[in-house]
């Protein structure tokens, strides 16, 4: 089944500010990297998966349903957590997710048994009954996780679920959402600008610029293609280029790495051969995996300003 | 063919039993609406709540409950009525002005300030359930306030009554009066106070905002009070929520608020106006704070 799919997807404000222009992308099941620069309509595109915006144009389909005219049926299934502040400080989160376990419609009790589980899930179990005011970052984006995950939803939406967190706070995050994604079995979506940091846990990237969409594939697709061998050599760096190059092989020259595009293994025999031939000291010979952050680091740079 | 057999896992062993997928009920709108509704009405008293947010309410009813058992307490041995059950609420109104200043930022300032809407419109709760959800709580709350100590009042009449059932009988046919009093009361200080509240996230500015309102008003009153015009002193109660209020309570409950000992405000034939006029504030504060429920937190 589609997770999410989208057809000529617009969303203007005001008939001026273009948030989404004409995004049609289809996504299967498992974990999605949403990906794109700071407002480059990421988090407009999750509030029309929520029906919390209506499109001006085109549609979308969440689950095999309608967003703009079947919200509660579509927000029933979905978890959500926002990118911003979101919690009360005054409530413990054992209550707070509680509360919200009961706005999602599970009956008192079986609110308060989810709202403990899924705060256990997320590594909050010890100090669920203190209050969220107290709480570290890393604790409160803990709680937010916990309360899109209290109703046991079939798709996560995580905006920037990583904001804020020290590294080590990050790699358990995304160990988490991982997690989700693998044992769990439902289904995320998380929107970030970072991509060297949903690339390590997604199937699946959606890249968007500018409100529109850049590529969209599986993550293998994107790196597989990609591999590149780095050469480094002490001295001679020059003399190996021009051979390399006269082998048909298409160098790049990355400060004192030379990088050849992976064909196949041939290519290894091709430069173990130059670097012999020449006599020259070779100190590192690698494969190097691209990262999908490169693939689109210009077009991600140009959109900063 | 399988061979496979479950074993019984043996006692008192700890599992890891892993995430649970939830297969049972989700429940409709009702329950949900409902449920806000009691967290709400909860939040008003501070249940649920720190020590420190239960101080102002109970202040209040504690106020009120004093008040209620006096009255009771002299009727009980001197035999004299000081106030009416409607009396009562009417006595009691400036309390309630106090207490929705306090409890409408609690319950939707608050949301606005810590962002927590979002998570409330990404579940299936409509926006118009959140809305009326707050405003049935508030306006509970508030009723509460005035009609629970009218029902101390009344115990203690039943109970000292020398006239039988008959006497209760009586007596419950003042209270209803009352009670009724008090829901207007109740209606339209909790929606002015619950539109003005969902305007700021600010709880010290929403307090302040619904204290003026119903204060600031006032003195628009006293003044219309003593213009030559009869017929601007008869209206002149329309310019302020109290005033309309008692307004409305004189036209419905004459006998039992307008005594020989309070006169009640002055509304001549103008009564149906009062009424109109009370029912067309509630409906513009209604439509005007489902308005801004549509709007908020969406972008």
């Amino acid at each position: 089944m589609t997770l999410i799919a989208t057809q000529s997807l617009t969303k203007t404000y005001g008939g001026r500010v273009t948030a989404l222009s004409d995004l049609t992308v289809t996504v299967e099941p498992g974990v999605v990297g949403l990906v794109g620069a700071n407002g480059a309509g990421k988090s407009t595109f999750i509030k029309i998966l929520l029906g919390l915006l209506a499109p001006t144009r085109g549609r979308a389909s969440v689950l095999g349903l309608d967003p703009t005219t079947d919200a509660a049926a579509v927000r029933a299934r979905v978890g959500y957590m926002p990118e911003h502040d979101c919690l009360p400080p005054d409530l413990s989160a054992a209550e707070f997710v509680t509360h919200l376990g009961r706005m999602s419609g599970l009956p008192k009790t079986v609110a308060r048994e989810r709202a403990s589980e899924a705060l256990r899930h997320v590594g909050l179990y010890e100090e669920r009954y203190r209050q969220i005011g107290g709480y570290s970052t890393g604790m409160k984006q803990r709680v937010k996780l916990a309360q899109a995950l209290v109703h046991d939803p079939d798709l996560l939406l995580l905006d920037e679920p990583t904001n804020g967190l020290d590294p080590a706070g990050r790699d358990a995050m995304l160990a988490l959402i991982q997690r989700i994604g693998a044992e769990f079995g439902i289904s995320v979506v998380v929107c970030s600008h970072l991509l060297g940091e949903v690339e390590r846990i997604c199937d699946a990237l959606v890249a968007i610029d500018g409100g529109r969409l850049l590529r969209s594939d599986h993550i293998s697709a994107m790196t597989s293609a990609t591999d590149v061998l780095a050469v480094e050599v002490s001295e001679g760096i020059d003399q190996l280029a021009a051979r390399l190059t006269e082998l048909a092989l298409p160098v790049r020259r990355d400060g004192r790495l030379l990088l050849v595009p992976l064909a196949d293994d041939q290519t290894y025999d091709s430069i173990l051969r130059a670097v012999a031939e020449l006599d020259l000291p070779l100190h590192r010979l690698d494969q190097r995996r691209h990262r999908v952050a490169e693939l689109f680091a210009p077009r991600e740079t140009a959109s900063v300003h | 063919m399988s061979t496979e057999t479950t074993t019984p896992a043996p006692a008192g062993v700890i599992h890891d039993i892993g995430y649970q997928r939830y297969a049972g009920a989700r429940l409709g709108r009702r329950y949900v609406a409902g449920s806000l509704y009691v967290h709400g009405l909860r939040t008003a008293f501070g249940f649920g709540r720190s020590a420190k947010a239960k101080i102002f309410p109970w202040l209040i009813v504690a106020i009120v409950a004093v008040v209620a058992a006096g009255l009771a307490a002299v009727r009980s041995q001197i035999g004299q009525v000081v106030l009416t059950y409607a009396q009562f609420a009417d006595a009691m109104s400036w309390l309630v002005i106090f207490f929705v200043a306090v409890v409408a930022p609690e319950l939707v300032s608050r949301d606005l300030r810590s962002g927590v809407l979002p998570l409330y419109f990404s579940r299936p709760l409509r926006r118009a359930d959140y809305a009326l959800a707050k405003l049935a709580a508030l306006v509970t709350a508030a009723w509460l306030l005035l009609g629970a100590p009218q029902l101390l009042m009344f115990a203690g009449a039943a109970f000292t009554t020398d006239k039988g059932m008959g006497g209760v009988w009586d007596e419950l046919l003042d209270l209803l009066p009352g009670l009724a009093y008090a829901a207007i009361w109740a209606l339209v200080f909790a929606s002015v106070a619950l539109l003005v509240a969902s305007l700021t996230g600010k709880r010290a500015f929403a307090a302040g905002g619904i204290v003026a309102v119903f204060l600031m008003t006032t003195p628009i009153v006293g003044v219309l009070m003593v213009m030559p015009s009869t017929t601007v002193n008869r209206l002149a109660g329309l310019a302020s929520p109290s005033s309309l209020v008692q307004g409305v309570g004189v036209w419905l409950f004459e006998e039992w608020l307008v005594t020989d000992t309070a006169a009640g405000i002055g509304i001549g034939r103008f009564g149906p106006v009062y009424g109109a006029a009370a029912l067309l504030l509630i409906a513009a504060c209604v439509g005007l704070l489902l308005a801004r429920y549509r709007k908020v937190a969406s972008a």
